[in-house]
């Protein structure tokens, strides 16, 4: 049996009297697209950041790629990618110049930046804008660019935080076209999206609402459950039910 | 005259052709969407009609006033809500509101009615500063604020973008009811699934109007058949259709794909079970807009 990616047990993270993340309990295998959806608000960014080493649980237990989110989170930072819409790319540097500084931070060679930065380059059709700033280039391409140096390191997971938010339709899709093709290659991805149909895309899906995980399965058990013909009438369904 | 006539707006910036002959007109009442990804053009038309931003060439007038000579009396007659929340972070939402009130020399009381609805959402947060308030709730306040001097016509730049679809749907039933008081606006938003719930869109890419029309009739004017492909390997499934000689385009639609193509159906089946698939469905769909949007931006790109 293969180990599980993620392993959460009873996760909490509280800040003062208010329990932003609360005793949140889920395994994520590897190499599975795993959806983490939730509103605005409902603990999703807290949970995430605890799993990327970069906040300190209050309760409970969690090992990401095989290390213990309390005490080894260096080890997790090496291990893992991350991506947001918000936080990606270096504008004013160019394209080369942002491989080679990602490349760096995650400690591979230079004849291995120099290999990766060639590979990525023709993988995504960019040979001819390695010299552009990365301010120039199109927001889609932008975003598929971040994606390909997020898991430049072959980090065994890679977390993207809503990463195709106001890209156009067709690019959205190539975006996951990446991400299908990093599974398919053993790359553990956590996604958050409020595109419902990418939610669709996933293998399996949890919904947080107000910091509890109040459903976990795959597309097709989710709207089976629910009764809905799409992922976006069983989340609509089960923010709706909590007000 | 219509509140919003746009005519032959142009801007560049740079290299970059922003606004690209843009013209359109928004009736009394009605909701207009601009229908777009991140940098079709969507925000500086926004700002070229919130007289804060001139454009190169063109005309544009708002409730019949020039947007270029009359900006001072435009400016106190709409309501704007630009893309970046612009609230004042530190001050509460009852501070941002009455702030706001004050400015357009007007009392939260005066306008009380028309801001109800949304205010009392967002009402027992009243003393919370802006800043803290969830996404759904900031944009809640944002309306009240370029609503609450009561204005004659609406700008609203992205209101629902990284908003959680239960927010998203709460803030388009508050607009499907602002529009009884018979205010037009005109929304933008890069989500195409909300298209379906404006009067008139505009379908907008890299500075162009595509299309414009009801979300009905772009719709079923669309004539390339749709089929909607799924198995139990969507990767797969995915390149095996696009490596189909006769499949023209191939793009993953929720829990299905949405295939156009010249194959006959039953060859494309045989083809794929041969190749190992299970679970097959495939079956006609209905074209989205979505799907009309994609089909329009692909021949925009071989026009170029």
């Amino acid at each position: 049996m293969t180990q599980a990616a993620i392993t959460t047990t009873a996760l909490t993270k509280r800040f003062g009297n208010f329990i932003a993340t609360n005793a949140i309990s889920f395994d994520v295998a590897q190499g599975e697209i795993f959806g983490f959806l939730g509103a605005n608000g409902a603990g999703k960014t807290t949970a995430m950041r605890m799993l990327c080493g970069l906040l300190r649980p209050s309760s409970g237990e969690a090992r990401v790629a095989g290390f213990d989110i309390y005490t080894q989170t260096e080890q997790i930072k090496q291990r893992i990618g991350y991506m947001s819409q918000k936080f990606s790319l270096y504008e004013d540097l160019t394209v080369k110049e942002n491989i080679r500084f990602y490349g760096g931070i995650y400690g591979l060679s230079n004849s291995q930046i120099r290999e990766k930065t060639a590979d990525l380059l023709q993988r995504l059709s960019l040979e001819q804008e390695g010299n552009m700033l990365v301010r120039a280039l199109p927001l889609g391409w932008k975003q598929k660019l971040a994606f390909s140096i997020a898991v430049i390191h072959d980090p065994s997971i890679v977390f993207l935080d809503e990463p195709t938010g106001g890209v156009d339709p067709i690019t959205r899709r190539q975006f996951w076209d990446l991400i299908y093709e990093s599974a398919a290659k053993g790359v553990t991805i956590f996604v958050t999206t409020h595109y419902m149909d990418e939610a669709e895309y996933c293998n399996r899906i949890s919904i947080m609402v107000d910091g509890k995980i109040k459903a976990l399965d795959t597309p097709a058990a989710l709207k089976k459950q629910f009764g809905a013909d799409t992922m976006n009438e069983v989340f609509l369904q089960l923010a709706r039910a909590k007000s | 005259m219509e509140p919003i006539v746009v005519q032959n707006i142009f801007k560049q910036f740079g290299n970059v052709s922003a606004l690209h002959d843009i013209s359109f007109t928004v009736a009394p009442g009605e909701l207009f969407g601009l229908i777009g990804p991140d940098g079709a053009g969507k925000s500086t038309l926004f700002r070229i009609l919130a007289t804060l931003l001139l454009a190169d060439k063109g005309k544009a007038m708002v409730n019949g006033l020039d947007v270029v000579k009359d900006y001072r009396a435009i400016r106190r007659q709409v309501g704007y809500m630009p893309g970046k929340f612009s609230l004042y972070q530190d001050l509460t939402v009852e501070e941002n509101l009455h702030f706001f009130a004050t400015i357009f020399n007007t009392t939260i009381k005066e306008n009380y009615d028309l801001i109800r609805d949304i205010y009392e959402q967002i009402a027992p947060f009243k003393t919370r500063p802006a800043g803290k308030l969830s996404g759904g709730m900031k944009q809640k306040l944002a309306l009240c604020c370029a609503l609450v001097h009561k204005p004659s016509v609406l700008f609203l730049d992205e209101p629902t973008t990284g908003v959680d679809p239960v927010s998203r749907k709460e803030f388009w039933d508050m607009l499907q009811r602002l529009k009884e008081k018979n205010i037009p606006i005109l929304v933008s938003t890069p989500y195409m699934d909300e298209a379906t719930l404006c009067d008139r869109v505009a379908l907008m890419q890299n500075g162009a109007i595509m299309q414009i029309d009801t979300p009905s009739t772009i719709v079923s004017q669309f004539r390339t058949k749709i089929w909607a492909i799924k198995s139990n390997d969507m990767y797969r499934l995915i390149r095996d259709l696009r490596a189909h000689p006769e499949v023209q385009s191939c793009f993953a639609f929720g829990e299905f794909l949405h295939v156009t193509m010249t194959a006959d159906p039953e060859e494309v089946r045989s083809s794929l079970t041969t190749g190992g698939h299970t679970g097959l469905v495939i079956q006609p769909a209905n074209a989205g807009i979505e799907d009309v949007f994609m089909s329009l931006m692909q021949a925009q790109t071989q026009a170029v």
